[in-house]
């Protein structure tokens, strides 16, 4: 199953992070993104830029919809970044999230992404052949 | 199942194999290191329900494997230089163990390859692997495989004991095994992979949970040897073919087949993802093995907006390559196949008779529903009829049987 942590945090707690050494937070992150990978769970991961020159808000409440500048919407808490990680359980995803090097004021958020079954039927059905599956393989038609 | 068991399972799946790296390095006992390691599970289960989770459990669970050792061999008074070495060290580090832990890949990769072993079955092999480098339980492997726990139970224990037997050492191969002895560790990943990719038992078509889980292993995997092309290779291989999961079957369960797959549904995160591992052992400028020249084939396909704008002359190369490199007749049947979209029926079927008169794949229903549909698309209905016909009599599958005898009714 995958999961995406969502990375919040307030604004104050966004300057409190400012006075921290940079190079450590790198360092910090850095090796939380190395075990990821290396655990081979990690799929993508970003950090997300915070100017208000490069960032908008879309608002579908008006027809046409509003566009205003900077990264806030209603939320006063700022999403920073994201982790996508595929991993066998929830307890599993929470240990992951755990151990993310966050400080006071962030949250993560853990959402599970849905899957084909919480769609369908299609975990449960059926028996298939082996030349099919070899045909989609090779391309045949 | 308890809460404390699911964490200390979550736990085990993240740092198991680092646990029993670490400590089969310090005990040069495989077997010995994985027993230990599963008493200090043990212990956890009992302790943290009350004391809760300790800040960093896979140091807590070596350092309570460690301990146990210890005591171990204090009971037997068997102190060799080893032990007492260890005791030492562990009574210099005592109380601050658990934050010097710092595991070492290489003990991962060692297990990695003693895992692997040739000395052991293949589906010992698949067992130990997915037990010791994937961190599941014995449970989770039993019910990926839809096989009893106690099976899985005893190829473990039963593998565990040939590598006592066989004094296999916690070793990296020599450089003159390397190779080979890597091929069978992605041999491995890649056959856990297509079990759960084509599912040749159960009543699951496609068991995404087992493939997954190979996936996850290939990257781990790619992770500890990143000079190694054919590693990334099988990663990219298995992130283009799962990419398709989404589209292979109807909700009712039937097959769709690639040229009627919406290409829309495939993940392409995933294709891209794929792309990026097969250009990474690309990068390493040591050419394609066989997992990247699949993966090639597979990136054509994952990349191509329709069946009819595939670039087949480009897939015919590669699997001619991949004859050449690593010959198998399915390799063949599959190119005939290329070459029939790339340049039409008449030179693929070639390609099929040779394979036919080699005696090839015989027995299997491949060859004559190939041949079928080639000799349908050149017009000669009564030899088409007869292949298919044939074809669903050696089909043990009633599906497929189906589908062969509607074709050859319909001709």
């Amino acid at each position: 199953m995958k999961y995406m942590l969502i990375m919040r945090s307030t604004e104050a707690a966004r300057q409190d992070y400012e006075k921290v050494d940079f190079t450590e937070i790198i360092e910090k992150m850095g090796a939380y993104n190395e075990a990821l990978l290396k655990a081979g769970v990690m799929l993508a991961g970003d950090g997300l830029a915070d100017s208000m020159a490069d960032n908008f808000v879309v608002d579908f409440t008006a027809d046409p919809p509003i566009v205003t500048d900077g990264p806030y919407g209603e939320t006063h808490e700022l999403f920073s970044g994201f982790w996508m990680i595929q991993v066998g359980s929830k307890e599993e995803a929470v240990e992951w999230a755990s151990r993310c090097p966050l400080g006071p004021g962030s949250k993560l958020e853990v959402r599970r992404v849905t899957e084909m079954s919480d769609f369908g039927e299609f975990a449960d059905n059926p028996v298939l052949q082996q030349q099919e599956t070899w045909r989609a393989e090779s391309g045949q038609v | 199942m308890t809460d404390a068991r699911r964490t200390v399972e979550a736990v085990w799946r993240i740092e198991g194999a680092k646990i029993v790296g670490t400590l089969a390095r310090m005990t040069g006992d495989i077997v010995l290191a994985e027993d230990l390691a599963q008493d200090a599970v043990a212990d956890a289960l009992t302790q943290w329900p009350e004391s809760g989770i300790p800040q960093n459990p896979g140091a807590w669970l070596t350092a309570v494997a460690k301990r146990r050792a210890i005591d171990t061999w204090r009971r037997r008074e068997r102190l060799d230089e080893r032990h007492r070495a260890m005791a030492g060290d562990q009574a210099a580090r005592a109380d601050t163990d658990a934050d010097a832990w710092q595991p070492i890949d290489d003990d991962v990769l060692r297990l990695v390859f003693i895992a692997c072993h040739p000395v052991l079955a293949r589906e010992a092999q698949v067992a130990l692997t997915l037990r010791l480098i994937g961190g599941l339980s014995t449970e989770e492997i039993g019910r990926l495989f839809l096989v009893p726990v106690a099976t899985i139970q005893q190829r473990i224990v039963r593998a565990k004991k040939t590598l006592a037997a066989a004094k296999v050492p916690f070793e990296v191969p020599d450089p003159s095994e390397w190779r080979a002895r890597l091929g069978s560790v992605l041999g491995v990943v890649y056959l856990i992979f297509t079990e759960g990719y084509a599912a040749t038992a159960g009543d699951h078509w496609m068991r995404i949970d087992l493939a997954n889980e190979a996936l996850r292993l290939a990257r781990v995997l790619a992770g500890l040897t990143p000079r190694e092309p054919e590693a990334h290779a099988l990663v990219a291989l298995m992130e283009l073919q799962a990419s398709r999961f989404g589209a292979r079957v109807r909700p009712d369960g039937t097959p769709i087949l690639l040229a009627d797959q919406d290409r829309g549904r495939w993940d392409h995160a995933q294709i891209t993802r794929g792309r990026t591992a097969l250009a990474r052992a690309d990068a390493l400028g040591r050419g394609r093995g066989s997992y990247a020249l699949q993966a090639a084939i597979a990136e054509c396909h994952a990349t191509a907006p329709s069946v009819a704008d595939t670039d087949w002359a480009r897939i015919v190369l590669l699997y001619e390559a991949l004859g050449r490199i690593a010959p198998n007749p399915v390799v063949d049947l599959n190119r005939a196949v290329a070459v029939s979209m790339a340049t039409g029926p008449a030179s693929a079927l070639r390609i099929v008779d040779d394979l036919t008169g080699g005696g090839a794949l015989r027995g299997s229903p491949l060859l004559p529903s190939v041949r079928g549909e080639l000799l349908a698309r050149l017009a000669r209905t009564d030899e088409a009829r007869t292949e298919f016909t044939a074809a669903a009599a050696l089909t043990r599958n009633t599906r497929e049987r189906d589908v062969l005898l509607a074709k050859a009714a319909a001709l």
